[in-house]
């Protein structure tokens, strides 16, 4: 039996779509079985940051509604051959997601992969909840700012009280990853530092990946970082995190300021 | 409970015609002995008096054997208990005298719906014990802890945009960034403590400040707060 991971974090654009699709295919990379599922009815994205946007037939909205069996719409990745993509339907809204087809289409996926990866859409709403609804851990992806932190901490609640598990009165187990980090930012106080959201949200961490361009040139590629920008700083914070969730114990490093030679002779802090 | 039904007889027309209907009723079951039984029935009452006032009840015998005298006896007990018996249940018909109720058959069980017996006792357990709320989780942005009964101890933090409201104080152990609100039913020496003061808003019986007024210097400290005339004071616990 495959577990269930939510990628969740209440507000938009901090980093779920492009997490998701690093942590799949990072578990795929160490032989893990992954599906990722895009929850994201109506406004789909990760088709596009695992380059198959051009390979969908069905979508999850047509699994649900028993249009197409599962096979038929799951898409096996060119790159790596245990991950598969699981998209969303553009044309239709969240409305057309039913607890109980989801719950049906989770249990099947379950039953198939060993990692079962779903990408919640941003908000609270309908889309957000069933996305959570059947997981069995989840990560709450967060920037080391205010607003991000506050809705994060508003997901741990919903996480708390209206999933499956949580309704059992079991605790759902949560990881905090920290994305879109700026070393140079956070000590000139700009950003909140690591600390402070750990602090605030009190869930462990799972890891810290550095703000970079190469994040987003391989989403413009098509690519998850893990695929295709495997040496860059934000790949191996987001293969050791897939690590961390494979239960492995792996120090954590946090990205620190980067000072060019110049910088040092002249003891000043990069701008 | 169980579904009763009764049938009752409405003029229509010179003919007499009959109707069944069906009511819902409470069924109290004794078990001997008898004295026992009775006394659980008065403690279980002592928390929950009045629970039967004026509610229908129908007593079921099927558990124990008692002559018609002892059945006029025990409903004879429970009358001055507050009890009316509406009907019997599960006693053979020949020991029903005319002073007796009815013998009721066909019950079916029904769940007891929106009945608990712990929400109405409220104001005397007000009286007797005081009551408190622990909560042993972190309160997150968009939760709402409510408690007008008594006081409110949190074991972590209050996030920003979640709230505590308590009848009486209320102790945070962790930051407080929410709201905290105490004292709402009018207790003005209610307090507010917290191990870390980054609060939004706090207040007692109504009188409040927000972060705003808040006085920089108590920020990350921990602080209680209480109410003196019309002033929310602030200070630092040491």
């Amino acid at each position: 039996m495959g577990k269930v991971i939510v990628v969740t974090s209440g507000k938009g654009g901090v980093g779920k779509t492009t997490s998701t699709a690093a942590l799949g295919a990072a578990l795929a990379r160490s032989g893990h079985n992954v599906v990722v599922v895009d929850f994201d009815v109506g406004l789909r994205n990760l088709d596009l940051v695992m380059g198959a946007e051009r390979r969908v037939v069905f979508d999850l909205i047509n699994v649900v509604q028993g249009v197409a069996k599962l096979p038929q719409a799951l898409i096996r990745d060119k790159r790596l051959e245990t991950l598969y993509l699981l998209p969303a339907s553009q044309t239709r809204d969240k409305d057309a997601l039913t607890e109980e087809g989801i719950a049906r289409v989770i249990a099947d996926l379950r039953s198939r992969f060993d990692w079962v990866i779903c990408d919640s859409p941003a908000g609270i709403e309908r889309g957000a909840t069933l996305a959570m609804r059947f997981a069995d851990e989840a990560v709450i992806v967060a920037n080391p700012e205010v607003s991000s932190v506050r809705d994060s901490d508003r997901i741990i609640g919903l996480l708390d009280s209206k999933t499956e598990k949580a309704e059992r009165g079991e605790r759902m187990a949560k990881h905090l990853l920290i994305a879109r980090f700026d070393p140079a930012r956070a000590t000139r106080g700009e950003m909140l530092g690591i600390q402070d959201v750990l602090e605030i949200l009190s869930i462990p961490l799972l890891g810290v990946i550095p703000e970079s361009e190469e994040v987003l040139r391989a989403s413009n590629l098509g690519a998850p970082i893990t695929i295709c920008g495997q040496q860059s700083a934000p790949a191996h914070a987001y293969m050791d995190a897939a690590r961390r969730l494979a239960g492995e114990e792996i120090e954590m490093s946090i990205p620190t300021e980067k000072r060019g030679l110049l910088t040092k002779l002249f003891g000043r802090r990069a701008a | 409970m169980s579904e009763v039904t009764v049938l009752s007889a409405a003029r229509q027309r010179g003919a007499m015609p009959l109707r069944g209907r069906s009511y819902m009723a409470f069924a109290l079951t004794p078990e001997p002995p008898i004295a026992d039984w009775l006394g659980e029935l008065d403690a279980w009452l002592r928390g929950s008096s009045g629970f039967f006032a004026g509610r229908p009840v129908v007593l079921d015998l099927s558990a124990v054997t008692l002559t018609s005298s002892a059945i006029a006896h025990l409903i004879s007990e429970l009358g001055a208990r507050g009890i009316r018996i509406m009907g019997l249940e599960g006693v053979a018909a020949e020991k029903l005298g005319p002073g007796l109720p009815p013998l009721v058959t066909g019950g079916r069980p029904a769940p007891v719906e929106a009945i608990s017996p712990k929400s109405e006792p409220v104001s005397s357990a007000r009286d007797s014990e005081p009551t408190s709320l622990v909560v042993e989780s972190p309160v997150r942005s968009g939760q709402s802890i409510f408690f007008p009964d008594g006081d409110v101890t949190v074991l972590g933090s209050v996030g920003s945009g979640a709230e505590v409201i308590a009848g009486g104080s209320i102790h945070i152990y962790g930051t407080l960034r929410g709201r905290a609100m105490a004292g709402t039913s009018g207790i003005r020496k209610a307090r507010i403590f917290c191990t870390r003061l980054e609060a939004e808003l706090l207040a007692i019986d109504g009188y409040y400040r927000t972060a705003e007024d808040l006085d920089a210097t108590l920020l990350g400290k921990p602080v209680q707060a209480w109410l003196a005339g019309e002033t929310l004071n602030l200070s630092e616990i040491d």
